[in-house]
């Protein structure tokens, strides 16, 4: 990760135009695959993703089901098309990384314990890639599992912070990515205040990691507003003002 | 003690603090009770609940519900019933107690691809749902219009005491089989019934959070207000032509219904 070039101008903004606290454009629907019980589309900046939730069903092949709870299985795929140079369709080693990692940061929101013996299937498939396509993953396989009617404890956010010209900036896009300082995604539960992914790619002194997670958490907050407006659209539509009764 | 009526409520969000007896799609996480599912949240004296608004059919023991056979062994029937279990008949249930796999062709009460109206007698986190088909009312649906809807539609579907469903088997002169699954079978002798009857459901499913979903039904059917007693002002059930008046007056009454069904939801 050695920088080329400068990544933020003499005004502060940045390739894109942003500031340093400022995300991405995000856009997000739910229950865009009809076939699906749960699904979600996501735009994040130039991502665009599709989230499709199976289940809970029937475990097959047999032997994997648990007896105690559910099996959370996740696929991370990116399409052929969403890169400048095609991608080879086969699971990449990176991509077996995500779907790893995905699920990690998904379970610990799902009441698993609820559905013994059964599986979700979380499919995320990304039709266009920028920078942070597992961010918006987890982001959108958040909506689409609350879309599943499954239960879950909390909803999942995540947001990339990372180091860019020696500045500390949310949500890294791709060229940032590449030719950053480093990158630290992080998926959070924002009512119950816990993070349940973190990575880290690049160096960062312990001043300057703090400085990045708090700024994430401040993202996934961001995210976690849109994140609600999507769910709170598709199913209370114009009514979805809260109409308390007391 | 506080309450709270029609909340809605994603994932994660508080619904209420205090001492709250946990019901159902809500956890309670310190003092607070946290909501588990997308939905409508109800607070009260006896508790805290969410109505779920999405979601697959978990089976509860004494839910009747619509099954497909789709297998059997020597001793049992495979069933579907539109869950993530799938639920075995025994075979003494249908041929009684001395029933033998070796004299009884299973074969000539039931085959793959029956659809049966059918009653969960044992389920439990361990084991996959028991059903039996004796009792009345139960066993194989011989003919209908097959419809699957959401399972958590069904108890807005059937209204309180079964209002909405009345209107709808009345007004089309159809009969209406629900299942707790969301599996329905409509029969009846007219097929534009039949249609009208489907429309219908459809429309409660799309709906069923919305407030005056029976006014709109009813629109749909054709269904005269009964609040309005002048007899050369009801038209004929399948053409109706309201006028704003009556609407409102149909409106009022309507929300006052809409509170029953709700009632009927919470029992």
């Amino acid at each position: 990760m050695t920088q080329t070039r400068n990544l933020i101008d003499e005004n502060g903004k940045r390739t894109d135009g942003r500031t340093a606290d400022e995300l991405r454009e995000i856009r997000i629907t739910a229950g865009v695959v009809k076939n699906a019980d749960g699904s979600a589309f996501i735009e994040f900046g130039m991502n665009k993703i599709v989230v499709a939730v199976y289940g809970p069903r029937e475990v097959h092949p047999k032997h994997m089901a648990l007896p105690d709870r559910c099996v959370l299985r996740c696929r991370y795929h990116m399409s052929p098309f969403s890169t400048d140079s095609r991608k080879n369709p086969a699971p990449s080693r990176r991509e077996v990384e995500i779907s790893k990692v995905m699920r990690e940061a998904l379970e610990p929101t799902l009441m698993l314990e609820d559905y013994p013996r059964a599986a979700i299937d979380v499919y995320v498939e990304v039709l266009q890639a920028d920078g942070g396509s597992r961010c918006a993953g987890i982001t959108a396989a958040s909506v689409a599992l609350a879309d599943a009617g499954i239960s879950m404890r909390d909803i999942v956010s995540a947001c990339a912070a990372g180091k860019v010209d020696d500045k500390i900036v949310l949500d890294i896009n791709d060229t940032e990515d590449k030719e950053g300082g480093a990158d630290m995604p992080l998926a959070y539960m924002p009512h119950l205040e816990q993070v349940t992914l973190l990575q880290l790619d690049g160096i960062l002194t312990g001043e300057e990691f703090n400085k990045c997670m708090d700024k994430a958490v401040k993202g996934c907050m961001m995210v976690y507003e849109v994140q609600r407006q999507a769910l709170m659209q598709k199913y209370f539509g114009n009514e979805s003002e809260l109409r308390e009764e007391q | 003690m506080q309450e709270i009526r029609r909340k809605y409520v994603v994932p994660g969000d508080r619904i209420i603090d205090g001492n709250f007896r946990p019901l159902f799609n809500v956890i309670k996480a310190g003092n607070s009770i946290i909501a588990t599912r997308v939905g409508i949240a109800e607070a009260g004296r006896e508790g805290v609940k969410v109505i779920p608004l999405s979601g697959i059919y978990i089976p509860r023991v004494n839910d009747v519900v619509i099954g497909k056979i789709t297998d059997h062994s020597s001793l049992s029937w495979e069933v579907d019933i539109n869950s993530c279990f799938s639920a075995h008949l025994p075979a003494q249930d249908v041929f009684g107690r001395d029933f033998s796999p070796a004299r009884d062709d299973m074969g000539s009460q039931l085959i793959i691809g029956d659809l049966i109206t059918t009653r969960i007698i044992a389920f439990d986190r361990s084991r996959d749902p028991m059903l039996t088909i004796q009792d009345k009312d139960l066993g194989k649906v011989p003919r209908g219009e097959f419809i699957k809807i959401s399972a958590t539609r069904v108890p807005r579907l059937i209204g309180k005491r079964g209002s909405m469903i009345q209107t709808i088997e009345q007004s089309t002169r159809t009969r209406i089989l629900i299942g707790q699954n969301g599996i329905i079978v409509v029969t009846g002798r007219d097929s534009d019934g039949i249609k009208l009857a489907v429309k219908a459901i459809r429309l409660v499913e799309e709906e069923a959070h919305t407030a005056n979903l029976t006014q709109r039904v009813k629109s749909l059917l054709g269904v005269p207000d009964p609040s309005r007693q002048e007899p050369s002002s009801i038209p004929k059930p399948q053409n109706v032509q309201k006028n704003d008046e009556l609407q409102s007056s149909i409106q009022e009454v309507e929300e006052e219904l809409e509170e029953e069904v709700e009632e009927g939801e919470k029992t």
